[in-house]
């Protein structure tokens, strides 16, 4: 393995494939935090050359955390296709990003690709992509999943609408279910967080939002998103969910640390399919983000891209009805600023689509992050351009419960209309049947919250 | 929209802080409504960077400490600083700590100092008498500034407490930016893992009442003293328990 490069006549030498990977990393304040950004720019583009020629064999072969010591890594090089591996395994990651982006190579092609790579070498890939590289490659790769109704489509954006509240009041929550309705969100899923994580408050809330889909006949599914554990047994006791949700992370100490492991998430994945209320095949819902790792002191050294990809090759394990990263949620100690933020979650959602994942991205900033809304706007377009599966929204993009600031009903309505992208199609019938819309667009009734009223 | 419509919708929200009801002109939102968002933001950032005033501290008798985050960019971009306390801290809490009480309660302004001016007295004094009316010793109090969650292991080293209350600053968000946390967590020490620890959320004026959460918190430290455990762990125990109930 070839670990050092030259240019404009000096020597630029690394220690290890780890040590290449974070540095090769565009600037996150989390990998400064962790101590192993790259000390100059020049030193990042450095570590990106010596990447370039490194082969996916190397890749495999040199573990950042080895399958013996780590369950994530075991899950992830447990799901390589031997003959695909064997095919593309002299590849450099400069041909690997080549082949992503050529003419000839089509979003099929790039799903049975994903299936003899691991997760380090789709970050390789993303490392030495540009943002526009991010958003043209992961738009071939069209992914579907089905839990109630299927999304995921090309031409289409869904999203889930979040009507939290700061007490879980029910009737608070509906009220933002309810403007969310009206503005044709939520064909992705109806997902609260609570802030009580008891099984009480949990089933209280499930039966609220599925009376709301029943008496609508609304084509959608719901959620809370408390610890799997409480999900697990309210819908054992019978509380109506349609699928259960979990934050992962990309190392099994990290997991233990949100007190989760691989057969507690194939548990809860059966406890879905026997007791839930969708009709799958999908049945889980994970939530990831760049940091959480590190955040959680279980990182090894290891960058925070190369971590995210885990998370998703991980997830895929499961094979969710869908996935999102949280990006901007962690704060300023991992992404610093809105270019670090637009970075990310154009990775993210790249990498997760590279290993062929329903990829939403709840697109969001907190208030000690140099961001404000017009930055989170535009990567809305970005994604929207990208092809993102879903993208969460709040009432005008502030969650009262979370105290983050996220898209808005009004910015996945704008999206849509601006970049030609319908909602799922069940849903957008639905929408047309209610007269909310009308050959994509909003009629005069959306955004009145009270016709759900009577 | 008619009379009874409006009705109809200023009833929804009442219900809620959510920004509904807002109305729109083509699918983007009304300038009145932009503004006021953009407006709360504004008073967010601010809240972040304010600080808490000796008078309080003084009032309820708390000294202060620091950690080794020494300013404000460091304490946003490093929270591992956050999450030590200075070597001076260490010293003043040695000295001036009953050791190995039942209940140690911290303070600290987080992200948000305004949580702690706004709501902290009142969550604190109603936490002290709930403790005292079930007898329980709470040690020496104090307030440690740009602290972290996680500051409560080291504290957990020096003071050896059966469980830690730390009432901590939000980060502040629009609704609210004063919101105020309580976390807790049974025997804290170097490497305990998050997952051990419990966090009663969104107390200020719009969430749970200050009065009320400080109340419910002396609830919670009872039920963890008598399972020895908190977080994941504590749930784990109640399900065994539950499980021990229905077989016997």
């Amino acid at each position: 393995m070839k670990l050092s490069t030259q240019y404009f006549g000096e020597i630029h030498q690394f220690k290890s494939l780890k040590e290449v990977l974070a540095k090769a990393n565009e600037e996150k304040s989390g990998d400064r935090l962790a101590g192993i950004a790259a000390d100059s720019v020049q030193e990042r583009i450095a570590a990106k050359a010596v990447l370039s020629e490194l082969t996916l064999a190397d890749i495999r072969n040199y573990p950042l955390l080895s399958p013996e010591e780590d369950e994530v890594s075991r899950i992830i090089d447990g799901l390589i296709n031997g003959t695909i591996y064997q095919s593309v395994k002299n590849w450099s990651v400069a041909e690997l990003r080549e082949y992503i982006l050529s003419d000839e190579t089509t979003g099929e092609d790039l799903k049975r690709l994903s299936r003899g790579l691991n997760s380090e070498m789709i970050a390789a890939a993303a490392k030495l992509m540009s943002n526009l590289d991010l958003i043209h490659a992961a738009n071939k790769i069209e992914v579907l999943t089905k839990n109630n109704g299927t999304i995921g489509y090309k031409g289409t954006l869904a999203s889930r609408l979040q009507p939290n509240h700061p007490t879980d009041n029910v009737d608070g929550m509906l009220a933002s279910l309810k403007e969310g309705l009206s503005y044709g969100i939520g064909d992705a899923l109806i997902g609260i967080n609570p802030v009580d994580d008891s099984v009480e408050s949990v089933k209280r809330l499930l039966h609220a939002t599925q009376d709301v889909i029943q008496k609508w006949n609304i084509p959608t599914q719901n959620c809370v998103l408390a610890h799997v554990t409480t999900q697990m047994k309210a819908v054992q006791q019978g509380a109506p969910a349609d699928m259960i949700f979990q934050s992962i992370a990309g190392t099994e100490t990290a997991n233990r640390s949100f007190g989760i492991n691989v057969q507690l998430l194939e548990e809860a994945n059966e406890i879905a399919k026997a007791y839930g209320t969708g009709t799958g095949p999908q049945h889980l819902y994970f939530e990831t983000g760049q940091g959480s790792e590190l955040s959680a002191e279980a990182h090894f050294g290891i960058d925070q891209v190369t971590l995210e990809a885990r998370n998703y090759g991980f997830a895929r394990y499961f094979d969710p009805y869908i996935v999102n990263t949280v990006v901007g949620f962690i704060g300023p100690e991992y992404l610093y600023n809105s270019k670090q933020v637009i970075r990310a979650g154009l990775e993210d959602h790249f990498m997760g689509k590279m290993h062929g994942l329903p990829m939403g991205v709840d697109i969001c900033y907190t208030n000690h992050m140099k961001a404000d809304q017009n930055d989170i706007e535009d990567l809305g377009v970005l994604l929207t351009a990208a092809g993102v599966n879903f993208i969460i929204a709040t009432p005008m993009g502030d969650d009262c419960m979370l105290n983050y600031q996220s898209l808005s009903y009004h910015d996945i309505a704008t999206l849509r209309q601006t970049m030609d992208k319908r909602p799922a199609p069940l849903y957008e019938a639905w929408l047309e049947k209610m007269g909310i819309m009308d050959n994509g667009k909003l009629t005069k009734l959306a955004g009145d919250p009270t016709i759900f009223n009577h | 929209m008619g009379m009874n419509n409006k009705e109809d919708l200023d009833a929804m929200i009442a219900k809620t802080p959510a920004r509904i009801g807002v109305g729109r002109s083509g699918t983007r939102p009304k300038t009145d409504s932009w503004l006021k968002f953009r407006f709360d933001h504004a008073a967010a950032v601010d809240a972040v960077y304010g600080e808490v005033s000796d008078i309080l501290l003084k009032r309820l008798d708390l000294f202060k400490v620091k950690t080794k985050a020494d300013d404000k960019e460091v304490y946003l971009r490093r929270p591992d600083y956050g999450r030590k306390l200075s070597d001076e801290a260490k010293r003043v809490i040695d000295a001036k700590c009953i050791k190995a009480p039942t209940v140690q309660i911290i303070i600290s302004d987080g992200l948000s100092a305004k949580a702690i001016e706004e709501n902290v007295e009142d969550v604190y004094l109603s936490f002290k008498q709930s403790l005292a009316v079930a007898g329980l010793d709470t040690g020496t109090p104090f307030y440690i500034e740009k602290g972290r969650v996680a500051v409560m292991d080291d504290i957990g080293e020096i003071l050896g407490p059966e469980v830690i209350v730390l009432l901590i600053g939000e980060r502040p968000g629009l609704v609210s930016a004063e919101s105020l946390s309580a976390y807790i967590c049974y025997k804290p020490r170097l490497g305990t893992i998050e997952a051990e620890r419990m966090v009663i959320s969104n107390i200020h004026k719009g969430g749970i009442p200050p009065v009320e959460a400080g109340a419910h918190l002396g609830t919670v430290i009872q039920k963890i003293l008598k399972y020895q455990a908190s977080g994941m762990s504590l749930v784990k125990k109640e399900h065994e328990e539950e499980k021990r109930e229905k077989l016997g």
